[in-house]
């Protein structure tokens, strides 16, 4: 019965879904709005358990004594009680997001710069890679470089000045914007309806039951 | 059989060329990024169809219209998507739209009011006197990904039962009379990945049939392309998609500014692919020779 009642609940919640797609009227699409209800509170509960999670880790780690991470695990649960603790006791209740609290004080003054540094550091990496991978070694890569050579020229406006005795239509952006707009869709089409077609088979063996790994075990 | 390195039978110089330190590529970069910072140089972009469909979209929603805000991107993808959303609600203040907010990611609607604050300190809107629940509202962030989507198809008060600062969407002049997606207008879309305009586009737009432009960060344009037209109005693709919505609604921001480094870098990056290839070539050719 472990896994019966799942995979019965998995059948059902799955096939009242599909129905109501086509069926948006009673009871498919009162049935629905319950069961994303219902989702919305599980996603809850795994937002918290994802994050107590991390501290669990991060202290397992800190007191590791050998561990060459202790030191990011300290400042993981440093970090961690300093915004909960701020968040739900500094902050005026509900309204902690609000501006003027000592919660979005930390929020627009550490995290969104740290954040954004973290991310703005792969510019680097990219420029470094880009390097070292755009290399005309066969015919495939030399297409490769080509389209990313005209793309990322076409993209900014040097790409333009550079080709502005061309004619209207034919100047670099104008070829950017030719290579984005049908070889480019052509190939995300063909991946777009690949990935459908493979979500869809995976979720009918979900739903029928075929496939039980979520459950656990074997 | 994968083709294989060529011998380096050439100077020493060409070797060098082909492995460039990647602290030298650091370094350009990073001049590159940098040093337009520090000057106020301006500079015309060519305009591309989709961000041209996306301010003609904006410019077609009506004054005093109803639209919705989906912001769907945290702190490490805003220095692409915040210009963005500054722009669109730039535009929302000159049209007097009535603005809701809401967040599929957690950080979404603290994301928004910064957007809101950096788009009320231009100089057009300094007289303007917004009021919080009339003009606009945030309903912040809801879990359940697109499944909060398709709930608001339906039902929005109880999708969203209370603003972000706690009070029940019964009590907020702006929110009565709304009941689901069908009483927008328009739908604003700013999305890092999952979920964000894909699923708006799945669940908003192909069920519930929104009209909606999407900015999207740079890395997820390219697969937001084949929405453009019939499921997105227009489509904003990173920090030169927002410069050039910038020059488009006459707002200019940040996103003009970093454009000027991050052609500069563009060039950079195809310098060394071509310092790369060429010494690729010659030591190749060396090779062949001997």
């Amino acid at each position: 019965m472990r896994r019966e009642i799942p995979t019965f609940i998995a059948l059902f919640v799955g096939v009242i879904c599909i129905v109501q797609f086509f069926i948006p009227h009673r009871p498919f699409g009162t049935l629905v709005d319950t069961f994303s209800d219902w989702f919305g509170i599980l996603q809850a509960f795994a937002i918290w358990l994802g994050a107590l999670n991390l501290l669990r880790v991060s202290l397992e780690r800190s007191v590791a004594k050998k561990s060459h991470d202790r030191w990011y695990g300290i400042v993981v649960i440093l970090a961690f009680l300093l915004i909960t603790i701020t968040g739900l006791f500094f902050s005026g209740g509900r309204g902690f997001q609000l501006a003027g609290t000592r919660f979005d004080y930390l929020y627009v003054n550490i995290y969104t710069p740290l954040s954004s540094t973290m991310f703005a550091i792969l510019a680097f990496f990219v420029a470094s890679a880009s390097y070292r991978a755009f290399r005309a070694r066969s015919w495939e890569a030399t297409l490769l470089l080509l389209a990313a050579f005209l793309v990322m020229l076409g993209r900014v406006p040097v790409g333009d000045t550079l080709t502005g005795f061309f004619p209207d239509g034919y100047r670099l952006s104008d070829v950017a914007s030719w290579i984005m707009t049908y070889p480019q869709v052509a190939g995300q089409r063909a991946i777009m309806i690949g990935i459908a077609l493979g979500v869809a088979s995976a979720s009918l063996r979900l739903i029928l039951g075929l496939e039980r790994s979520y459950l656990g075990g074997e | 059989m994968p083709p294989t390195e060529p011998t380096m039978t050439r100077a020493p110089f060409l070797e060098r060329m082909m492995r460039i330190d990647r602290r030298v590529i650091f370094l350009f970069i990073g001049v590159a990024l940098i040093f337009p910072l520090f000057f106020d140089i301006s500079q015309k972009l060519p305009v591309s169809r989709e961000v041209q469909m996306a301010a003609d979209a904006l410019e077609a929603v009506p004054d005093g219209a109803l639209v919705l805000f989906s912001c769907d991107y945290d702190p490490p993808s805003a220095p692409e998507l915040q210009p963005m959303a500054v722009t669109a609600l730039k535009v929302g203040l000159r049209k007097k739209w009535r603005m809701v907010i809401i967040g599929l990611w957690p950080q979404g609607p603290q994301q928004a009011n910064m957007a809101l604050r950096t788009a009320l300190e231009d100089e057009q809107f300094k007289d303007l006197r917004l009021t919080e629940g009339v003009d606009y509202v945030n309903l912040g962030f809801q879990s359940g990904n697109e499944a909060v989507i398709q709930k608001m198809g339906s039902d929005i008060p109880t999708t969203f039962p209370r603003d972000y600062r706690g009070i029940p969407v019964g009590d907020i002049p702006l929110m009565r009379g709304i009941k689901n997606l069908g009483n927008f207008d328009f739908v604003v879309n700013i999305s890092a990945g999952y979920p964000g305009t894909r699923e708006w586009v799945q669940f908003g737009v192909d069920r519930f049939g929104v009209r909606m432009i999407s900015g999207s960060t740079a890395v997820q344009t390219t697969e937001m392309f084949p929405y453009i037209g019939r499921q997105l109005a227009g489509l904003v693709g990173g920090m030169r998609g927002a410069a050039e919505l910038e020059q488009l609604t006459e707002t200019p921001g940040r996103a003009l500014k970093f454009m000027v480094g991050q052609s500069v870098a563009h060039v950079i990056v195809i310098l060394f692919i071509v310092i790369g290839n060429a010494a690729y070539f010659a030591t190749r050719k060396g090779k062949k020779g001997n």
